[in-house]
C-alpha cells in the first residue's frame, strides 16, 4: 500500500485535523469494514462540561432533579481529588449521533475517540437489534426536551417539592418500568404533546371506571369480581400510571416520562460488554489501518496503544483495584477472538464453534453485533481461549455452607459452566430481583400486593426494599404489601401504610387471617 | 458521510448548576449543621473558604429493589491463580461473594457522601436568613451622596467644561448662516467680472472690483467664534448608594478581660467583618481598645496585648466619636460598631456612656451591637445600656454570651430578619 502524508505532525489537535480524521476513518469504516452509521455530530467540550454530561447520565438536556446534582458532586469531588480521570468521550444514541470529545485530548486520542465513538458505538446503536427495536434515535433528543419542559411546567404549577418527591418515587421503580417481553411503541415528542390533553382526560376516565364505588348487588360482589390484574404484571410503572387510584393526570404523565426514559436506557443496560467491546475492537483496527496507510506516525501508534492498554486493563479478582469484570476487556477479547476463530480456527474452535469457525470474519462479527445482547452473546461466542486468557473461574457462595466453593475453572470440564454462569451474570432478569404486581384489592381496602419470587433463596436487600415500598405507597396512596416467595412458600411479607413499614413472616400473618 | 464538528466549549457551562442547587436545597438541614459546626471550630482568620461536607450515605441514597445477601449466589471472576474445581475457600472478611477488594482505600469512609461546598455557598449557608439592619436605608432613599453624570450641553458653564467640538460646530453654522447673502453677492460679482472682455479697463470693471473687495472684507469680518457659540458640558447630579462600610471594634482590655474572653469577642468581630464584606464593596476596620484610657491600635495589638487596671468605657466611645467625625463622614460611609466587654465599668462612667451613645454616636451609625461576655448577668454597663436600647431599639442591640458555641446563635439573633 502506498504511504500517504501524515494528517498532522503535531500532538495538538486542530479542527482541520479532526475533519481529516473523520473523513479518513469514515472511508475505511465504510469501504473496508461495512460499518453503517448515523451521521456524526462531534462536539468539543471542556472538563467541566464533561462532568455536566456525566451527571445527566448521558442525556443531552435532562430534566432537573437533585439526584443529578448528587451525581455531579460525586464526579467533581473524585475528579478534583484525582481519584478518577474523565472519559475521553461520551456518546449519545441519537440521530445524528452526538459524541462529546474532551478538549484536553491529544490529537492521537481524538482520532482514537472518533474511531471508538463515532464509528464503533454509532454503528452499534444503528445495527444492534435491541436498539433498533427499543429506541428511536431520531426522536430521543426532542422527546427529552419535551420531558424537561413538561416537568418544569409542572414545577411551576404544582410546586417543586411535589414534583421532586414524585420523581424520587418514579426513579425508585425505574428499573421496573419496562415490559421485557413486549416491544415498546416508538416515542415522539410531537405526538406526546398533541395527545397529552386527550390522554390526561382519557386516562383519568379509565381510572375512574376501575375505581367506581357505586356498589353492585352484594352476592355478585363476593364471587364475580375477577382477580385484578388478571395476570401478574412486571411493568410496575406502567401499572401505576394506568391504575393508581388517586394520581392526578399530570402525575401520571410524569410517571410515563420516567417510564419512557427507562425504556430508552434498557438496551444500554443489556449490551455493556458488546457495545464497549465492539467500539474497542473497531478503534483498534481502524487506528492500525490509519498507520498502515501512513496517516499517523509511529509516535501516534505508541500513544494510542498506551491508552488502549489502559482501557482494557482487567484487575484480577484479588487486586485492590478489582471492581468487577471490565466490559472493555471482555468485549474486546471476544470480538478479537471471533475474528481469530474465523481466520485461524484450531481443532478446539471447530469443536466449539462449528457454525462460524473458518467463515468470513467480517460477516460473522456483524452478525454477532446485530443479533445478540450480552447474555446471549457470551453464551454463543465466549471461547475456551478467552476463558483461559482471562483465567475465569466460577464460585458458589451458599449461605448454608461455611465456605465458598470453586465450581469451575478454565479447563475442559469447566468451559461450558463458566460460560453459562457468566452469561447469567449479564442476564438482567436473573440479576435484578423478580418483582411483579400480584393483586389489587379492588373492592376491599384498595391495597396493592407485590410479589417477589426468590431465586436460589436470595432475599431482597431489606433496608432498600422498605424504602422503595414507601415510594410505592406514595404513588399508590393505599396500603402496599410485598410478599417474598420461595418455592411457592411465602418467606417474608413487607407492609407499608401511611405511617410505617414493617415485616412479618408469611406464617404468622396467614395464621392471623385464619383466626 | 455527512458530519458536523461543533465547538461547545464556550457555551453551556454549569449545566448542572440547577441540579447542584437542588441537591443543596434538599440536604440543607445536614449542610447547615455542618456549616455551623465549622464556624464554631475553625480558626478565626479562616472563615473565608469552602468546607467539605459529609452526609451519611444512607440519607442521600436512592433506593431500588436489590438482591440482598444470602441464599446461593454464583459469580464468575477473572484472574484465577491456584484454584481448581472443588476447592473450598474461606469467605473474605467483610466482603461479599469473594470480591476481595471491595474495601475503600481512598481515605474516605464508604458510609459518608462527601462533597465540597464552595466558599460562596458556605457563607450563604452561614448568613442564611440574615439581613443587615437598615441596609437599605443608605440606598437611594437617603441620597446624601451624589455622582456627577453627563447630561447634554448648556450655554453657560466654567471653562473647564467647555465642549470644543460642539462650540466650533455651532460657530461654523453661524458663519454659514450670516455670510450666505454676502457670498451670493461675491459670486454674482465674479461672474459679471468674467463676462467683461479681458482687455477692458473701463470704469465698470473698476467699480465691480471695488464692490468685490468690499464684499470679501465683510465676509472676513464675520467673527470666527462668538460668545454665542460656546457650549459647555452639562453635568447633573445623580444619587448613588454608598458602598463602603467601616466597622469599629471596641473592646475592654482591662485586667478583668482574660484571653478566653477576648477570643470569644474576636469570634464576634470576625463574623461581623465577614458579613459586612459581603454587603459592601469596601470595608475598613478600626480597632479601639480601652482600659482607663482608649487607643486606636492594630489588629494584633488589639487582640493580644495585655493591660492592667480599671475600666472607663466612655473613653472608647469618645475616641470613636472623634474618629468618625474626622475620617468617616456619614454621607460616604456606613458605620457599624461592635463593642465587647465583660460588663465592668467605673461606676460614675456609665451615665456618661449613655449620653455619648444617645446624643452623638447612635444617630451616626447603622448599627451598634454590644456583647457582654460574662457568666453572671446584669453588670453595671448592662443596666445602663438597657436604657439606650429603649431609645434606639432599631439600631442598638445587646446580648450576653458565655461560651464559644453561643457566638454564632447570638450573632444570628442580632441580625435576624426583622418582620417589617
Amino acid at each position: 500500500m502506498s504511504k500517504r502524508a501524515l494528517i498532522s505532525a503535531s500532538s495538538e489537535w486542530t479542527f482541520e485535523a479532526l475533519e481529516a480524521f473523520e473523513e479518513e476513518i469514515s472511508r475505511i469504516a465504510a469501504d473496508k469494514y461495512r460499518l453503517d452509521t448515523y451521521p456524526n455530530q462531534i462536539e468539543i467540550i471542556s472538563a467541566d462540561q464533561m462532568m455536566d454530561a456525566y451527571s445527566s447520565v448521558g442525556m443531552p438536556v435532562g430534566y432537573h432533579h437533585w439526584s443529578f446534582g448528587k451525581q455531579f458532586l460525586t464526579t467533581e469531588q473524585r475528579y478534583r481529588k484525582g481519584h478518577i480521570g474523565l472519559a475521553y468521550e461520551l456518546v449519545i444514541n441519537s440521530n445524528p449521533c452526538i459524541a462529546y470529545l474532551m478538549e484536553e485530548n491529544s490529537l492521537t486520542l481524538q482520532a482514537l475517540v472518533i474511531a471508538h465513538a463515532c464509528f464503533g458505538h454509532n454503528s452499534f446503536f444503528k445495527g444492534n437489534y435491541l436498539f433498533r427495536e427499543w429506541t428511536d434515535a431520531s426522536a430521543i433528543v426532542n422527546y427529552i426536551l419535551f420531558a424537561r419542559n413538561y416537568i418544569s411546567e409542572c414545577e411551576e404549577r404544582h410546586g417543586m417539592d411535589a414534583v421532586e418527591s414524585l420523581l424520587d418515587s418514579c426513579h425508585a421503580l425505574m428499573n421496573l418500568g419496562v415490559d421485557r417481553f413486549r416491544r415498546p411503541r416508538p416515542i415522539s415528542a410531537d405526538e406526546e404533546k398533541r395527545r397529552q390533553q386527550d390522554r390526561e382526560d382519557y386516562l383519568q376516565q379509565q381510572v375512574n371506571d376501575l375505581w367506581r364505588t357505586i356498589p353492585k348487588k352484594k352476592k355478585e360482589q363476593e364471587e364475580q369480581w375477577p382477580r385484578f390484574p388478571e395476570d401478574p404484571q412486571e411493568n410496575l410503572l406502567y401499572f401505576i400510571e394506568k391504575n393508581a387510584p388517586l394520581l392526578e393526570p399530570w402525575e401520571r404523565e410524569i410517571v410515563r416520562i420516567v417510564r419512557k426514559i427507562a425504556v430508552y436506557f434498557y438496551p444500554q443496560r443489556q449490551t455493556k460488554i458488546m457495545n464497549e467491546g465492539w467500539a474497542t475492537f473497531w478503534h483498534y483496527n481502524l487506528m492500525n489501518d490509519l498507520y498502515d496507510e501512513g496517516l499517523i506516525s509511529e509516535g501516534n501508534v505508541l500513544e494510542f496503544l498506551q491508552s488502549h492498554t489502559g482501557v482494557i486493563f482487567q484487575p484480577e479478582f484479588d487486586s485492590p483495584y478489582f471492581s468487577g469484570i471490565n466490559p472493555y476487556t471482555l468485549g474486546f477479547a471476544m470480538f478479537t477472538d471471533i475474528r481469530r476463530v474465523c481466520e485461524n480456527p484450531t481443532d478446539e474452535d471447530k469443536r466449539f464453534f462449528p457454525e462460524h469457525a473458518g467463515t468470513d470474519w467480517l460477516e460473522t462479527v456483524h452478525h454477532a453485533m446485530a443479533n445478540y445482547k450480552d447474555e446471549s452473546f457470551i453464551l454463543q461466542y465466549l471461547s475456551p481461549k478467552v476463558i483461559r486468557d482471562q483465567k475465569l473461574f466460577s464460585i458458589l457462595d451458599d449461605d448454608a455452607d461455611r465456605k465458598i466453593q470453586v465450581t469451575a475453572i478454565h479447563d475442559d470440564a469447566g468451559y461450558r459452566q463458566v460460560r453459562e454462569e457468566l452469561s447469567d451474570q449479564y442476564n438482567l432478569s436473573k440479576q435484578e430481583p423478580d418483582i411483579q404486581i400480584w393483586e389489587v384489592s379492588l373492592r376491599g381496602d384498595r391495597s396493592i400486593t407485590l410479589r417477589h419470587t426468590q431465586r436460589d433463596r436470595v432475599p431482597l436487600d431489606e433496608d432498600d426494599a422498605k424504602e422503595v415500598l414507601k415510594h410505592v405507597h406514595r404513588l399508590w396512596r393505599f396500603d402496599v404489601h410485598l410478599e417474598s416467595v420461595q418455592d411457592e412458600k411465602t418467606k417474608l411479607i413487607y407492609h407499608c401504610n401511611d405511617e410505617k413499614v414493617w415485616t412479618d413472616s408469611g406464617e404468622t400473618s396467614k395464621a392471623k387471617a385464619k383466626t | 458521510m455527512a458530519f458536523l464538528i461543533i465547538d461547545r466549549r464556550q457555551q453551556g457551562k454549569q449545566k448542572s448548576a440547577v441540579n447542584r442547587q437542588r441537591f443543596l436545597k434538599r440536604f440543607r438541614k445536614h449542610i447547615k449543621e455542618a456549616v455551623t459546626d465549622a464556624v464554631n471550630k475553625r480558626s478565626i482568620t479562616d472563615m473565608d473558604r469552602g468546607e467539605e461536607i459529609s452526609i451519611p450515605r444512607k440519607d442521600v441514597s436512592e433506593p431500588i429493589f436489590r438482591q440482598g445477601k444470602g441464599g446461593k449466589q454464583r459469580r464468575v471472576l477473572p484472574g484465577n491463580k491456584e484454584f481448581i474445581r472443588g476447592d473450598r475457600i474461606d469467605r473474605p472478611k467483610g466482603g461479599s461473594g469473594g470480591g476481595g477488594g471491595k474495601a475503600s482505600n481512598q481515605g474516605e469512609g464508604m458510609d459518608e457522601f462527601v462533597f465540597e461546598l464552595n466558599q460562596q455557598e458556605f457563607l450563604d449557608f452561614m448568613f442564611e436568613d440574615l439581613e443587615l439592619p437598615n441596609l437599605v436605608r443608605k440606598q437611594l432613599k437617603d441620597s446624601d451622596s451624589y455622582k456627577l453624570v453627563k447630561g447634554g450641553y448648556t450655554r453657560d458653564g466654567i471653562p473647564a467644561r467647555l465642549n470644543v467640538v460642539q462650540s466650533l460646530r455651532g460657530a461654523k453654522a453661524r458663519r454659514i448662516a450670516l455670510g450666505g447673502a454676502i457670498r451670493r453677492e461675491i459670486k454674482a460679482l465674479e461672474q459679471e467680472l468674467e463676462a467683461l472682455a479681458d482687455d477692458d479697463a473701463s470704469e465698470e470693471r473698476r467699480e465691480i472690483t471695488e464692490k468685490l473687495e468690499r464684499a470679501r472684507r465683510r465676509v472676513n469680518q464675520i467673527p470666527f467664534l462668538d460668545d454665542f457659540d460656546l457650549r459647555y458640558n452639562n453635568m447633573i447630579q445623580q444619587p448613588t448608594p454608598t458602598t463602603s462600610a467601616v466597622m469599629f471594634c471596641l473592646m475592654d482590655v482591662s485586667g478583668s478581660m482574660t484571653q478566653d474572653i477576648k477570643d470569644l469577642a474576636k469570634r464576634f468581630f470576625v463574623l461581623l467583618h465577614l458579613f459586612l464584606k459581603r454587603h459592601y464593596e469596601k470595608t475598613e476596620v478600626v480597632f479601639i481598645r480601652h482600659h482607663t484610657k482608649a487607643d486606636e491600635v492594630d489588629e494584633e495589638e488589639f487582640f493580644y496585648s495585655r493591660e492592667t487596671g480599671g475600666t472607663v468605657v466612655s473613653t472608647a466611645l469618645d475616641l470613636m466619636n472623634t474618629i468618625v467625625r474626622e475620617r468617616y463622614p456619614t454621607d460616604s460611609w456606613n458605620i457599624y460598631a461592635a463593642q465587647a466587654s465583660d460588663g465592668e465599668n467605673w461606676q460614675d462612667d456609665s451615665p456618661k456612656c449613655r449620653d455619648l451613645l444617645v446624643k452623638s454616636l447612635l444617630p451616626l451609625v447603622q448599627y451598634f451591637a454590644y456583647v457582654e461576655i460574662s457568666s453572671h448577668k446584669e453588670q453595671e454597663l448592662w443596666q445602663t445600656y438597657a436604657e439606650v436600647l429603649d431609645t434606639f431599639p432599631d439600631r442598638f442591640a445587646m446580648r450576653n454570651v458565655s461560651d464559644p458555641a453561643d457566638i454564632f446563635p447570638v450573632f444570628r439573633d442580632l441580625f435576624e430578619r426583622k418582620p417589617k
